[in-house]
């Protein structure tokens, strides 16, 4: 199949319900009110020449070419502005409009290159095309001033700019303040001298407020904004639609190849998670999948001093089987165990736990949720019945209030941010939405271009629940809750316990203050503006999650959204904003040592006899141990083994000493990973990756969205991962015998109610499903808990507000909260190893001025962040976004070991460890402190590989 | 002896400071009014309705004397006598910041009349007037009003159209400078009429005594006109600033570019609110209608131009000034008999009417009237009404040159044809006015034109065609190779 450009209809699709006929061309025309003739034409199969619309972005009608002639109006207005009405009669061809477009196009060359034939747009450029559309023959101009020549930006490190090619048609900046919400390119000058510019005169794009999110590019209809990898390469021959591999958002994209060279990832305009939009990491940072440390041969090592050896598939397989026996004979079987990844897919994750449960017959299997969003699925299992957010991305659009609380998601869910920006802007005529923000920094959706929330309630680290237990004293005294929604839909009983329980002086603002820090006032107007709003919708992340109380802060939310009646319909809802691509996945694969797929408890029978009958093998009844459990055993003398795919705890669990302690007691530690991680450190057995590109399978992402994941090129390590643990159940004797990822989830299907209606057909089919998908749902559900919550009545969870145990002191006055960059995922493994380390080469602790005053610290010196579980070295940053007492970090960078000083307190009901509140002290340093040195030399030692030296 | 003296721009640059400032050393009592609009007389000196014109510092002894003599009653000057001056009543007669002056002159009678018809009787009082738009789109207010006042929304606004850039213009300049309260009961009436709480005057820059005078003004009457409330805001500079939607963005903070139409600012103007934006004169009209009647006012003019016509006379011409006058007289009439033909006494070679993009207009079509439609039917337009006059010495060729040079440095740079075409049209004219391809080069510069007459987004481009054209048309000797002299 040859390559093909997305349609692209000129102007945006219209809302509205209410249909209107016209006639174009003499065809009659069916389109919803508001929708433009060149829309209309378009669907319809008429393309009217057109340069500076998109249908990313709203009309502005500035390239002249798209006139038509309108029966019964003077003049020829421009098709892409002017709305059809009832019973119009357009023409989009006649011999004036073709006159006038041939002079519109002459007046555009007359300042154009002419080295078509040599641009990187050729055959992929709109201005070629519309110049043969209209039939342009020559320039009769005698050209004297021109814009040619003027030197190029590279400064991006993946797309370039190239000012001649410019025809100065706004896309770049209408999507730049349309879809992504930046607004760093603007026009400079006027007239003649109009420029693209990326901010003043004096930025260049990296230099500038761009986040290289690619929209520009996609919008730019020449070379001007072109990818260097499309000028490298030259232009795609064929495109797969898969899904990203990053963030819990799941954009799809379509990667565009020649042969098994990727040329570049365009976001996929049809992509229900994204429609259209994308961030830097998606759109451009996949070529750690090239990388020169990318590990592609399996290693194998007695002891973590000595280095690695290359060896083939089947010696390691061997090798690894011989280890998990003796240890299994040495120390029983429960000395074994799996992590699974959130970032390989849902049939891989499976199949890992699969591999624990029926091959080492226990239930040690655990997964990265375990980290951020365990409370999660622990609070809204018992509020609501299921362990997921309640909407749909596109749900965002009917918003009137929106509350974020511990999450920042321009930097961490930027798509959706920008799509809930569009919201908060106001859109076709409607107000813009209000936005409360609970976080203990201002985050950039506090303020950012014509954006401010109307309440930032910057709490205390370590308060959410006193917050929401304030906000819901105000809703249930001041008579706003939803009665008539709770006595239909949640346990009536169960409700006034809570409500006398939030009514308590003790529970109010003004009595919370001094614990929470937020003006009382403030937070009853915020409470109100959330009940009164219309349609009010919760969205969190890990700052709600990542705490001693976080499956509370989790109930408290459910609570609130409850008694404001805000679920079960389009723009409310509780939206847990998922991290990793495919953790949500991950969870309901069954990874977590106490619930098989479907979030059914290990200890349910009907359950447990279903798996056993497909399985062939008895499973265990009891749960397993959790990941910072099997730590603990492991120090105790009584784990031994593990397999960890796709993660490296080691850098992204908390108090590094105890993670390396664990590992170092181990036995067989295997890791199954692209790159020589920080776990691989203290690793036996190394078995090399495939990444997304490289295998078919499916991610589901925060929305419970089911997408395809579709293979590319061929793994360069030889194998899918789904084949590696293939492989190593075979290995062990299991009769596994799959050939194709399509066969593991018919088996999920067949044993996972939620997921029955699932196969790779209807996937291929629909594009995408959102669980459940059964027969009273067969096309899925975007919405839940529509008519009843999926556990039957909601309930109402008391949430006292208990201080954690980590406090601050003398010793250690300063509260440490971590999170995330936008142009970093996570540990950093992948984007480290791309040109995004152009933008945050380093981690770097944000301390208030007064904090930084007392203590001699200056923007650019090396502190020393020192906790009571260890101590470690970066470099400050001086700034007001912490409030005084709070200082913040990421975790993107391995050499920064920012987990040495988190702690081991976390969350009651799911161990989610206390990321958000650390006690720490910062003083100023000179250098890296022992335990980084001492690091980098274990690091360094660990990764040498040597080849095996074959037999004589 | 009571002198008076005007303060308007004009008069100040003919040195009406100084001179005031010697009558008041003299011992006179010196008043500061408005101008009476015959700029070759300023700075006039009004003693008791007598006139003495464009006085001298050594001739202020000899007025004070009573030596000197008069020109006659200023009112029955035959510039003066032969107007219909209903927005120009005032001129020259009030000191333009004194409420007392206003009031006794029929001031704030239109704005208690509409208070007390109610807001629905107002808008038919403006649409029976015929009153259309005088900034030169000649769209009728009523109707435009009619929009915004049906219109749902919050908060609406009435935005006065004071970026008078027109070559020849200064109507608008001598309403704020000369009897400001006037164009702000006329907002005041429309914010009634429509229910718009908020006006904005958006003057331009070049204008500081207008900003001034309106900004004193504003505050002096502000307790009359609330709850409506007014805000002058200043341009930058930009002539295309003076296109609505331009404007509006301009207001708003951003980059003066145009906006696609629909949606009409009557319906998504001013920060996306029902906007009424209309020019000075438009405004200034007003309180007259409201006071006399729409019919009264209608009762002036001929066909559907209704009312009279403030038409201002500039350029090489002898009597130059603010002649305010019913729809319907001819062109010839205005420039020959009232204007006197050309200052420098050589023959009119043409006039421009409209500003930069009007067309030229030779004296054989003299006899076309001051009307809308009879202008457009002749190719031509009103605009706001300036007329600026050309003796023989004119270089036709050299003046479709500027108006293309014009329309590039003013170009907003949205649209291809004006951005690029302006530029293209100025290169291609220089061929011709070398004498290089003229034919060729001729038929180039008409379908450029055509381009940007039907292809453009505004009337910069979209207009910058009648100069050009009108000139190769009636002119086409100067296009032609010529001997050089």
């Amino acid at each position: 199949m040859t390559y093909q450009s997305q349609d692209d209809f000129g102007t945006p699709a219209s809302r509205s319900d209410e249909m209107l006929s016209c006639v174009i061309d003499g065809r009659a025309v069916t389109v919803p009110a508001g929708t433009s003739i060149m829309r209309a034409a378009a669907e319809q199969g008429t393309s009217i020449p057109k340069l500076c619309a998109t249908d990313s972005v709203k009309s502005f009608g500035s390239c002249r070419l798209c006139l038509v002639e309108i029966e019964g109006r003077k003049g020829t207005p421009a098709s892409c502005t002017t709305p059809v009405e009832p019973g119009m009669v357009v023409h989009t061809q006649t011999p004036h409009l073709a006159k006038l477009r041939k002079g519109v196009m002459e007046l555009y060359i007359s300042d154009h290159p002419l080295d078509c034939l040599t641009c990187a747009a050729n055959g992929d450029c709109e201005l070629q095309d519309q110049a043969g559309a209209v039939g342009l023959r020559d320039v009769r101009y005698d050209v004297q001033s021109h814009h040619l020549g003027q030197a190029k930006d590279h400064s991006n490190p993946y797309f370039d700019f190239d000012p001649s090619k410019c025809i100065t048609c706004s896309r770049c900046v209408r999507a730049c303040d349309e879809v992504q919400g930046t607004l760093a390119l603007t026009v400079e000058g006027r007239g003649w001298d109009s420029k693209i510019s990326a901010g003043l005169a004096s930025d260049n794009f990296l230099g500038s407020e761009c986040v290289s999110c690619g929209a520009c590019v996609q919008a730019c209809p020449t070379a001007t904004l072109v990818e260097k990898k499309i000028v490298e390469v030259g232009t795609p021959e064929r495109s797969v639609i898969t899904t990203c591999a990053y963030c819990g958002v799941g954009c799809t994209f379509r990667a565009e190849m020649r042969g098994e060279q990727m040329v570049r990832m365009v976001p996929h305009k049809d992509g229900k998670a994204n429609r259209g939009h994308s961030c830097v990491k998606g759109r451009f940072a996949w070529g750690y999948a090239q990388h020169q440390e990318r590990i592609l041969k399996p290693m194998i090592r007695k002891s973590v001093s000595d280095p690695w050896v290359t060896v083939e598939w089947d010696e390691a397989f061997a090798y690894t089987v011989s280890e998990l026996k003796r240890i299994s004979e040495a120390y029983g079987k429960h000395a074994l165990g799996g992590i699974t990844s959130s970032r390989c897919t849902n049939e891989e994750t499976f199949l890992v736990q699969k591999l624990v449960r029926a091959g080492f017959g226990n239930n040690n299997v655990d997964t990265c949720a375990r980290v951020c969003h365990s409370p999660t699925g622990y609070g809204l299992k018992t509020t609501f019945g299921t362990s997921a957010g309640t909407q749909d991305f596109d749900s965002v659009e009917d918003c009137d209030v929106i509350l974020i609380i511990g999450a920042n998601p321009t930097d961490a869910h930027p798509v959706f941010a920008s799509r809930m920006k569009r919201r908060l802007r106001g859109q076709d005529g409607r107000p813009g939405a209000k936005l409360i923000v609970i976080d203990p920094r201002r985050t950039d959706i506090v303020r950012s271009p014509h954006i401010e929330a109307q309440h930032h309630l910057a709490l205390r680290p370590g308060t959410n629940v006193a917050v929401l237990t304030a906000m819901a004293h105000v809703i249930v005294t001041e008579a706003l809750a939803d009665e008539a929604f709770i006595k239909l839909r949640c346990d009536w009983d169960e409700y006034s316990h809570w409500a006398e329980f939030v009514s308590n002086a003790r529970n109010s603002p003004e009595h919370l203050q001094p614990v929470t820090l937020v003006d009382a006032e403030e937070l009853r107007a915020a409470a109100r503006l959330y009940a009164t709003g219309d349609n009010g919708a919760i969205y969190y992340g890990l700052g709600v999650t990542e705490h001693s109380q976080g499956s509370s802060t989790v109930m408290a939310i459910a609570n609130l959204a409850m008694a404001t009646g805000n679920i079960g319909r389009r723009g409310v809802g509780v939206n847990p904003l998922r991290g990793q691509n495919n953790v949500q996945g991950a969870c309901d694969m069954g990874s977590f040592p106490h619930e098989l797929s479907g979030y059914r408890h290990i200890s349910d029978g009907d359950a447990r006899r279903l798996f056993e009958a497909d399985w062939g093998v008895p499973l265990d009844p009891e749960p397993g141990l959790r990941i910072p459990n099997m730590l603990d055993a492991a120090v105790d003398g009584v784990f031994k083994a593990l397999y960890v795919q796709g993660e490296d705890i080691l850098q992204s669990d908390p108090n590094t000493k105890h993670v390396s302690a664990g590992l170092a007691a181990m036995e067989c530690v295997i890791v199954h990973d692209l790159f020589l991680n920080e776990t691989a450190n203290y690793a036996h057995i190394f078995l090399p990756g495939s990444t997304f590109l490289e295998k078919n399978g499916t991610f589901t992402n925060a929305e419970r969205r089911i997408q395809p994941v579709r293979k590319v090129m061929t793994p360069l390590n030889g194998l899918e991962d789904w084949e590696v643990t293939q492989g190593l159940a075979q290995a062990m004797g299991l009769d596994w015998h799959y050939s194709h990822p399509s066969e593991i989830m018919d088996e999920i299907a067949r044993l996972t109610p939620s997921f029955a209606g699932v196969s790779f057909n209807r996937l291929n089919e629909t594009g995408s499903l959102q669980w459940p998908v059964t027969p009273d749902a067969p096309d899925g559900s975007p919405i839940m808990h529509v008519d009843g919550f999926v556990r039957g009545k909601g309930r109402f969870v008391v949430t006292d507000y208990v201080p954690t145990d980590e406090k601050t002191g003398p010793r250690f006055p300063l509260l440490l909260t971590t999170g995330r960059i936008l142009s970093h995922y996570n540990v950093g493994a992948q984007t480290r190893r791309t040109e995004n380390v152009a933008w945050h080469p380093e981690d770097l602790l944000e301390i208030h001025p007064v904090d930084a005053e007392d203590r001699g610290v200056k923007t650019g010196d090396w502190v020393k962040l020192a906790s009571r579980a260890g101590e470690t070295t970066l470099r400050a940053t001086v700034t007001d976004r912490v409030a005084p007492g709070v200082v913040y970090t990421t975790f993107h960078h391995a050499v920064t070991q920012a987990n040495v000083v988190t702690t081991d307190y976390s969350d009651w009901a799911t161990n989610c460890p206390e990321y958000k509140v650390t006690a720490v002290q910062i003083s100023a340093s000179n250098g890296p402190t022992d335990w980084q040195e001492d690091y980098e030399a274990l690091s360094e030692r660990s990764r040498r590989i040597v080849a095996k030296v074959p037999a004589e | 002896m009571k002198i008076r003296i005007s303060d308007d721009a004009v008069a100040l640059a003919c040195g009406a400071d100084a001179l005031a400032d010697a009558f008041a050393a003299a011992g006179a009592e010196v008043e500061r009014v408005s101008s009476w609009g015959m700029h070759w007389l300023e700075p006039l000196v009004d003693v008791n309705g007598m006139g003495y014109g464009a006085v001298s510092v050594d001739q202020v002894a000899a007025i004070i004397a009573g030596t000197a003599t008069s020109f006659g009653r200023i009112e029955e000057h035959p510039f003066i006598a032969r107007q219909t001056r209903l927005t120009f009543v005032r001129a020259g007669k009030t000191r333009p910041t004194s409420l007392d002056d206003y009031y006794a002159n029929e001031g704030w009678c239109g704005l208690a009349k509409a208070r007390e018809i109610g807001a629905e009787a107002t808008i038919a009082a403006v649409l029976e007037s015929g009153l259309r738009g005088r900034g030169g789109a000649g769209f009728p207010a009523g109707t435009k009003w009619k929009t915004v006042a049906g219109a749902a929304a919050d908060q609406k606004y009435i935005v006065c159209n004071a970026d008078e850039g027109d070559s020849a213009t200064f109507a608008d300049r001598m309403v704020m400078e000369g009897d400001p309260f006037m164009l702000i009961e006329g907002m005041a009436i429309a914010g009634f009429a429509v229910g718009a709480s908020k006006g904005f005057a958006y003057i331009r820059s070049e204008y500081p005594h207008a900003i001034a005078k309106m900004e004193t003004a504003i505050k002096l009457c502000a307790h009359l006109v609330a709850p409506f409330e007014i805000e002058v805001r200043v341009g930058a500079g930009a002539y295309v600033c003076g296109e609505e939607t331009s404007l509006l963005n301009s207001l708003e903070g951003k980059r003066g570019e145009v906006r696609a139409k629909p949606p009409l600012p009557a319906l998504e103007g001013l920060f996306g609110e029902p906007t009424v934006v209309n020019n000075v004169l438009t405004l200034a009209a007003v309180p007259w209608i409201l006071t006399h009647g729409g019919q009264a006012y209608a009762a002036f003019g001929m066909g559907r131009s209704k009312g009279t016509m403030p038409v201002q006379l500039a350029g090489n011409v002898k009597h130059g000034g603010l002649f305010e006058i019913a729809f319907g007289i001819t062109l010839g009439e205005l420039v020959n008999d009232i204007g006197g033909g050309t200052e420098s006494g050589r023959p009119v070679r043409c006039v421009q009417v409209g500003g930069p993009l009007g067309a030229y207009i030779p004296p054989a079509l003299f006899d076309l009237p001051f009307d809308y439609e009879a202008f457009s039917t002749a190719d031509a337009l009103i605009g706001h009404g300036g007329i600026t006059v050309f003796d023989n010495t004119v270089d036709m060729a050299q003046m479709a040159r500027f108006a293309m040079e014009f329309c590039a440095i003013e170009s907003c740079g949205k649209c291809t044809p004006c951005r690029l075409g302006s530029t293209r049209g100025m290169e291609t004219l220089d061929q011709i006015i070398a004498g290089r391809n003229v034919e060729v080069n001729l038929a180039l510069i008409a379908d450029l034109s055509e381009t940007m007459k039907f292809g453009s987004l505004c009337a910069l481009g979209g207009f910058t065609p009648y100069p050009v054209m009108s000139a190769i048309k009636y002119f086409p000797e100067d296009f032609v190779v010529r001997e050089r002299s």
